[in-house]
């Protein structure tokens, strides 16, 4: 047989001495999660019990059950699964994790247990195994003949796959929000970004990002009733849904910027003025004691002029600037969030017209009502009571699958080429026909109007607007979770609008040095990865402009993905 | 190789209607005088060349025709109507060009590029994109099928999905026309379509220009290798320091001896100038 020829190479039979070092190592790995690690039960969750892995434990099965499954993977497990994943690669990332987290574990119980004395030999144990692996997989040979995008598996395997991808995410996100220990939190993301890219370095994201790429449909809907099924995971606790629904209106609010910034490349500084605008026509026209405007309509009606205003401003500030050169646009967007600020901070009657109640905002906006379904009220949906937060979740996710529509379907359309085409090299596309300064335009103002009808809901959710919630620092963060995130995809925005919003929430560290931690971040990422974290393929090449393997890379997967759609038709 | 010619851009003028028509065009750059004074008149389905050495004022002449630069005196008739000096408003009356230093969306695939060139083309709106009726799917659908067809039609049928920053330079210059003529143009300027080719791909450029000239397209080609413009064109203008030397049909135009002397110099009068220039400045 042919393959058996091809993967003897990989899969020897007999048991290298690496192989070995490194099984030992998965073993005690495993066997010291079982055992107790400190006899302090205040410490880390509870590890001291024998033979019932707390929390942290678990992580390290979890790392030593896919060691295992690479382990295997090389002696030939699957047929054909060697051209799939580079096992010694994925191996010697999760040995790194491994390892990197123990030690951190046993300086953790040095300082908090406090001292080492109080540790028991279950950590050492796993400690050691964790050494063991990073021995053996360091020698290991990796594997030339991988080659994921190649790999065609049938299409309900791949669904299989997505959802697999998705039930863990889901999985993740309540685990982490749930977390209350700071410590167990941030051994948490370790662990979580070990296995990210122990699997990538394997080589399965390249794949998956292929299957992603075919199976766009059931990606979105899967996420989408993933974030529906969220609250439910809940019981009715608002401590994370409130959490929850902030990172989701800031995230919503970010997708609107990356239309901006990531599809059209206009680095907008003054988003957040447009979010304002929409909050404060929103509250202006809601039944608070302390709005200054009479008419009073229906909240649909409020949403979509809150947007109009809202685009209305972009189409002021734009029209002007846009036909100039880039830098520009950023510095009179900068000016604008200021006037803004400014203008809202004086619309108190003393000098202009009373509208905006100057510092102190406008409080008490009452509860969104739309029908007769209030939105302070609790709702029990198949006995689990979902509270205020939840309800204002649900309508900010159908915004969100709003705006993700908008955004997708405008990239996949002539207005989306247009843009790339003015990004790639803005004359040559105006001398093709595109109309550079109305897309431009287009662009802008249609995420302004975005922006206004996330913030309409906002004000509600808040209960009162006031101008310093409206500060330049704010679309910072925006561009933040975007650049770190990814310009022009909607994943790496989610994922950088969580990771920004939950790590203050979750570790005080922090919150009390936010800036600092940010900045280091976007540093880092503009150091090692400027196209953010899950980044658009073009993104990823405009960066990238000398990688000649990554644009063969990256044309490959492409071919790849399209080429079963094309036999098809 | 796929030669399935694409469907003649729209109403054709009768052959030998002047389509282009540029009178007393000047360009200058606050001292320097790039184009000086230049006439150029391109009938309907004919090849027009355009030489001259290094520095003449060739691509400040295209940049004039098509709205990249706006020209200090002149103007541009392009079916009749003077054009505004704004490269969209020339695209869509019918004027594509190809750039001398090529200028391709590199992250883009090929056929995305050609793509792009039906913008002007095409009609999709942002309410229309987003909402994705049967209107925006057949539009979309012609859109990538011309494309296809032009990629073809180039020769570059089968590279469709790769990126343009991935293609080998030949034919980087060849989707270059492709997504020039998906704009479709009734003339196409090609500033040095060969520049960088072997022989055998200056030659396929040559059959592919014949080509598009028989769609019934008036073409302008700037080009050094002279043996290739001789060739292919019915007329050929040589520019010198922004100026028009002579035009007429290649034979003239080869067998002038001025022509030469401006490519090849004359060493003891360009040094005459220089002393002169340098007495000038002292
Ligand atoms: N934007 C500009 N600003 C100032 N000077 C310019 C500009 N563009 C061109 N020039 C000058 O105009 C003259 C003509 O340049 P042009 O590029 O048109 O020459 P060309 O005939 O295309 O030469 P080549 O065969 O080398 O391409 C040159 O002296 C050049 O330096
Ligand atoms: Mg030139």
């Amino acid at each position: 047989m042919t393959t058996s020829q091809t993967t003897a190479a990989v899969s020897n039979p007999r048991p290298s001495s690496q192989w070995l070092i490194t099984l030992v190592g998965v073993a005690l790995l495993i066997i010291g999660c079982f055992l107790s690690w400190s006899y302090v039960p205040a410490l880390l969750g509870n590890l001291s019990v024998n033979f019932f892995p707390g929390a942290i434990q678990i992580f390290m099965i979890i790392v030593g059950v896919l060691g295992l499954f690479f382990l295997l993977l090389r002696k030939g497990l699957f047929p054909g699964a060697h051209k799939l994943l580079d096992s010694a690669r994925g191996l010697r990332a999760l040995s790194v994790t491994a390892a990197a987290f123990m030690v951190l574990v046993v300086i953790v119980i040095g300082l908090q247990a406090p001292g080492l004395a109080n540790a028991d030999p279950g950590v050492f144990v796993t400690l050691v195994g964790a050494l063991a692996m990073v021995a053996g997989s360091f020698r290991m040979p990796s594997d030339p003949t991988v080659d994921p995008i190649t790999v065609h598996l049938p299409s309900w395997v791949e669904i299989l796959v997505i959802v697999a991808m998705l039930t863990v995410v889901l999985f993740g996100a309540a685990y982490a929000l749930g977390q209350e220990d700071g410590t167990v939190f941030s051994l948490f993301l370790l662990f979580l970004a070990g296995l990210v890219v122990a699997l990538a370095r394997a080589g399965l994201f390249s794949w998956f990002g292929v299957i992603a790429q075919r199976n766009r449909r059931v990606i979105m809907l899967g996420a989408f009733a993933v974030a529906f099924l969220f609250p439910f995971t809940q019981n009715g606790s608002d401590a994370n849904m409130s959490i929850a629904t902030q990172v989701l209106i800031f995230a919503t609010t970010a997708l609107g910027l990356n239309i901006v910034v990531g599809l059209a490349g206009l680095l907008d500084l003054g988003y957040i003025a447009f979010l304002g605008a929409g909050a404060y026509v929103s509250a202006m026209m809601s039944h608070s004691a302390f709005a200054n405007i009479g008419w009073k309509p229906p909240f649909l009606v409020v949403v979509i002029i809150s947007a109009i205003v809202s685009s209305a401003l972009g189409l002021i500030i734009g029209s002007p600037t846009l036909r100039v050169s880039g830098d520009y646009l950023a510095i009179v967007t900068l000016a604008f969030g200021e006037i803004f600020r400014l203008t809202v901070n004086n619309l108190d009657g003393n000098n202009g017209p009373d509208l905006t109640n100057g510092p102190n905002g406008i409080p008490g906006i009452p509860e969104l009502e739309i029908g007769s379904f209030n939105f302070g009220d609790t709702h029990n949906v198949l006995g689990i009571p979902l509270g205020r937060f939840a309800n204002y979740y649900f309508l900010l996710l159908v915004v969100a699958a709003i705006i993700i529509t908008v955004f997708t379907r405008l990239n996949n359309s002539r207005i989306g080429r247009g843009w790339v085409a003015i990004r790639e090299d803005e004359k040559a596309a105006e001398a093709m026909g595109v109309n550079v300064f109305g897309l431009k335009l287009f662009a802008f103002a249609g995420g302004a109007f975005l922006a206004g009808m996330a913030g309409s809901i906002k004000a509600h959710q808040d209960v009162s607007v006031t101008p310093d919630q409206y500060i330049f620092l704010e679309s910072a963060f925006l561009l933040a979770a975007i650049v770190l995130g990814g310009m022009g995809t909607v994943a790496g925005v989610l994922v950088g609008a969580t990771v920004l919003k939950l790590l203050p929430e979750k570790l005080r560290f922090v919150a009390d040095y936010r800036l600092l931690t940010f900045g280091l971040l976007l540093v880092l990422m503009m150091r090692f990865r400027p196209e953010g974290l899950v980044p658009s393929q073009r993104r990823a090449l405009e960066f990238h402009e000398d990688d000649a393997d990554l644009a063969e890379r990256i044309e490959d997967a492409h071919i790849e993905a399209v080429t079963p759609m094309e036999g098809r038709a | 190789m796929t030669t399935s010619a694409p469907e003649r851009p729209a109403a054709a003028a009768p052959t030998g209607s002047p389509v282009l028509e540029a009178t007393g065009v000047v360009m200058r750059f606050g001292g320097l005088t790039a184009v000086n004074n230049v006439d150029l008149r391109v009938n309907q389905g004919e090849i027009v060349g355009l030489i001259g050495p290094n520095g003449a004022g060739k691509t400040t002449f295209f940049n004039c025709l098509t709205g990249m630069y706006k020209p200090t005196e002149g103007q541009v008739k392009f079916e009749g109507t003077v054009l505004p000096p704004k490269p969209r408003a020339v695209v869509q009356a019918g004027m594509a060009r190809t750039f001398q230093n090529i200028r391709l969306f590199a992250n883009m695939t090929a056929l995305e590029n050609v793509m792009v060139g039906r913008y002007c083309r095409t009609s999709a709106m942002a309410l229309t994109s987003i909402v994705r009726g049967p209107k925006f799917r057949r539009e979309e659908e012609a859109t990538r099928a011309r494309a296809q067809e032009l990629l073809n039609f180039v020769g570059l049928g089968r590279t469709s999905e790769h990126l343009a920053r991935n293609l080998p330079y030949g034919d980087q210059r060849r989707l270059e026309i492709a997504r020039a003529l998906a704009t479709d143009p009734k003339l196409i300027l090609l500033d040095e379509p060969t520049a960088g080719m072997n022989p055998k791909e200056t030659e396929e450029a040559k059959q592919l220009i014949f080509r598009i000239r028989d769609m019934g397209l008036a073409v302008v080609v700037i080009e050094h290798d002279m043996r290739f413009i001789f060739s292919l064109c019915d007329r050929v203008l040589c520019l010198v320091r922004g100026e028009t030397l002579i035009e007429g049909s290649p034979h003239v135009v080869q067998s002038d001896p001025r022509v030469i002397e401006a490519y090849i110099g004359k060493p003891d009068e360009d040094e005459l100038e220089e002393e002169a220039a340098k007495e000038d400045h002292a």
